[in-house]
């Protein structure tokens, strides 16, 4: 019994150690994400090339925040996972519509 | 300790009662009573418009006030009438088909109904200064435009009871997903908590749309700025897409509660399990997705250009696919089953056929290049009132006499049920009907008068004693919902012989619903037991204390706060000291939110020796 307890416990002690690391790293990458961004912008490069990789790289930081911070990545996610999948299919939508066929 | 135990009470008791509640079924009581009310309010405003087009030039009302009462009664219908009804059924079925002792969040449930009432109040008090003018779908410029503080009503009055559809959609989206009783899997569950779950869904995606929207009108009207002013750089057609990116999912928020109800009520008065069960979710899901891909099909002459509006006329007729599944399967359902013609059957019976030509001219509306000659004419009126009253009220009717007895424990006089049924039915399809070919032959739809010579004049007569025919219906009904309080016999707790959980406790339930949470051993899971078991449900969980949740007069606050606030905002733009009444009602507002935060409220246990004491094994 008691041995079982321990032995959960070393377990749960290990998965939090590598918890630990996966925060730190996407946490490091964040910042580097950031410092990116605003070296792209101050180094002048095309817009073209700037805006799509500054936009990409905010999908990749949002997918981080949910998954590793906000432990989307866990089991039992399932629903929360289609509602917000839902969630952004609709205001993409929204958006490629409002791009598209309003005329000014 | 609660107040549900005390035997009599008095009038004021009985209403710190109702003010205060936060349990379900009280508060699908009070959904039902101010829906009724405002229901009311709009059929007289319809009737008044049907007065008016009775005879060619007539002057009944004038221009002026014309344009109020088609804006009020559109509006009223939609958001103050059918959704709080579509509320009361959800709230006075849904937990009970669960399994729950009430829904997940019983102080949002209480929050979203007042914020609903006080916008709903808001709208309505318009009418002193001046109803708003530019249509339920407040098209800009004429609703930017528009003199006068009506649409200001509008705009604040809809935003507020829109926050309390939101959370109450929220609130059933969390307790259809945690709150189902052991081994009520996603596939037993009734077809009514089903289409409730996808409805919560569309209210979630929907309604932020419309959220927005008015944010941005309201931005536009009350502080100048110009997000649909083309002079300004801002495009008006950006709020049509917003309003109908809200506004085509609305109609299935409000018809697929209603084709969930008719799938109980039909499978219940058929003595059949529902035919094709799961082709019926497959199809609400389906229902649900599609009808976010739609919503330009309303605005195929606004110059989309053709490429935008073949798109969106094929997924428009896609949608007729799943709904034409549903029909089906009512129909087989029925087909060989023991029917009972009761008046809630009756109600359900006659939705068939008249929602299915609604469902037909919808298609002919879809098809883009055909709706150039439809659109803006009485034919976009004759199918929506198809879909809607046909649909929607008809189904309102009919749910309103199958949960009668649950919610208030009289089963509604069959007699006058039926003898309500026949005037509103027939007048339904006298007024309606006709308008197809009224809107065919040219006669466009929110002019406040037509000319004689023009043909229109013997059409439009039938319509408006078909109105008054409905007139006619709906105060039988009332007169029945009185006599029945009064010499009404108690109901059994299965007075139907029913499939589903809701049954197998009293009517009215208890206000902890459950005394022990039900084991679901399949679909129809009162069938089930009626069947196989003793017809008595098989308690999952022994017999323990309950915990409740404390009644609350916050949300009250909260809501008036808010209502309070719109007031200030709307007259601000005359003198700014109204600014001060904005503010006061956001502190009203903000500081009850602050109570709620910082005081304690845990809630009460009913103790096991009360539950047992309470007549064990009466159910
Ligand atoms: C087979 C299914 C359906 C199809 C194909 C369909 C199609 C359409 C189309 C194309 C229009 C625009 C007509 C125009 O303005 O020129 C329309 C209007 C409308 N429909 Fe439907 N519809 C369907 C079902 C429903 C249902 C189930 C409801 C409500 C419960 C509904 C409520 C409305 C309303 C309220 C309008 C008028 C909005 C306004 O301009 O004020 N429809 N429909
Ligand atoms: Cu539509």
């Amino acid at each position: 019994m008691a041995n079982k307890t321990s032995e959960s416990f070393e377990f749960a002690k290990k998965k939090n150690k590598e918890e630990m690391k996966h925060h730190l790293i996407t946490f490091a990458s964040m910042i580097v994400f950031t410092l990116i961004a605003f070296g792209m912008v101050i180094g002048d490069f095309h817009r073209l090339f700037t805006i799509p990789v500054i936009i990409l790289m905010a999908v990749v930081q949002v997918a981080f925040q949910l998954y590793y911070f906000m432990h989307m990545s866990h089991k039992g996610h399932g629903l929360p996972a289609l509602m917000l999948y839902s969630g952004v299919g609709v205001a993409f939508l929204t958006i490629l519509a409002m791009q598209t066929i309003v005329w000014w | 300790m609660s107040t549900a135990t005390a035997q009599k009470q008095g009038f004021g008791a009985t209403l710190w009662d109702y003010l205060t509640t936060v349990d379900h079924k009280k508060i699908a009581i009070l959904y039902l009573v101010s829906g009724g009310i405002f229901f009311l309010a709009g059929g007289l405003e319809a009737l008044l418009i049907r007065i008016q087009l009775m005879v060619p030039d007539n002057n009944f009302v004038s221009s002026g006030m014309y344009n109020q009462l088609i804006t009020m009664h559109g509006t009223t219908m939609i958001f103050l009438a059918a959704m709080p009804f579509i509320f009361a059924l959800m709230n006075i079925a849904v937990p009970l088909q669960i399994g729950a002792r009430d829904v997940a969040f019983p102080f949002l449930n209480s929050l979203g109904f007042w914020l609903f009432f006080f916008g709903g109040v808001l709208l309505n008090l318009s009418w002193f200064t001046g109803a708003p003018d530019a249509g339920w779908t407040a098209y800009a410029p004429l609703s930017t435009t528009s003199p006068g503080h009506g649409m200001d009503f509008y705009v604040l009055g809809l935003q507020i009871s829109g926050a309390g559809t939101l959370i109450g959609g929220i609130n059933f989206l969390v307790t259809i997903i945690n709150m189902r009783a052991p081994g009520m899997t996603y596939m037993r569950m009734p077809l009514f908590t089903w289409t409730a779950l996808v409805t919560s869904v569309l209210i979630l995606f929907a309604f932020p749309a419309l959220t927005v929207g008015l944010f941005l009108m309201m931005f536009d009207r009350l502080f100048g700025a110009g997000f649909f002013d083309p002079t300004m750089g801002g495009n008006h057609v950006i709020w049509e897409h917003l309003f109908w990116i809200f506004g085509h999912p609305e109609v299935y928020i409000l018809v697929l509660p209603i084709f969930g109800l008719f799938s109980d009520i039909i499978s219940t008065f058929s003595k059949k399990r529902l035919f094709g069960y799961s082709a019926m979710v497959f199809a609400t899901v389906l229902i649900g997705f599609l009808g976010f891909m739609v919503w330009a099909h309303h605005m195929f002459t606004t110059g989309l250009g053709p490429i935008a509006n073949s798109i969106f006329a094929i997924a428009t007729m896609a949608i007729a696919v799943p709904t034409g599944i549903k029909i089906f399967n009512w129909l087989f359902t029925m087909w060989g089953g023991v029917i009972r013609m009761t008046a809630a059957m009756l109600w359900t019976v006659a939705f068939i056929p008249s929602f299915t030509l609604g469902g037909f001219t919808g298609v002919m509306l879809a098809a883009a290049a055909a709706d150039f000659q439809y659109h803006d004419t009485y034919f976009v009126v004759a199918h929506f009132h198809y879909v809607i009253v046909g649909g929607v009220v008809f189904g309102v009717f009919a749910g309103l006499h199958y949960w009668w007895p649950k919610m208030f424990g009289k089963i509604l006089d069959e007699k006058l049920g039926k003898l309500a049924f026949w005037p509103f039915f027939i007048g339904f399809h006298l007024t309606f009907f006709i308008q197809h070919f009224l809107g065919l032959m040219g006669m466009p739809r929110r002019y406040w008068v037509f000319h004689s010579g023009d043909g229109l004049d013997l059409g439009n007569l039938i319509s408006t004693i078909g109105a008054f025919f409905m007139t006619l219906g709906t105060l039988i009904f009332l007169y029945n919902v009185i006599i029945t309080s009064i010499k009404g016999e108690k109901a059994s707790a299965d007075p139907w012989d029913a499939r589903t959980l809701e049954w197998s406790i009293p009517s009215p339930p208890p206000f902890y619903n459950f005394k022990q949470t039900p084991l679901v051993r399949g679909l129809d899971p009162l069938w089930v037991e009626k069947r196989q078991g003793n017809g008595k449900m098989t308690p999952a969980e022994p017999l323990g204390d309950i915990h409740m949740p404390n009644n609350s007069f916050i949300p009250f606050m909260i809501s008036l706060g808010s209502f309070v606030m719109g007031y200030g905002l709307i007259y601000q733009v005359d003198d700014s000291r109204w600014l001060f009444v904005a503010i006061a009602g956001l502190l009203i507002t903000l500081g009850s939110m602050f109570v709620r935060s910082v005081k304690d409220d845990l809630g009460y246990h009913i103790h096991k020796e009360d539950l047992e004491e309470k007549g064990a094994g009466s159910e």
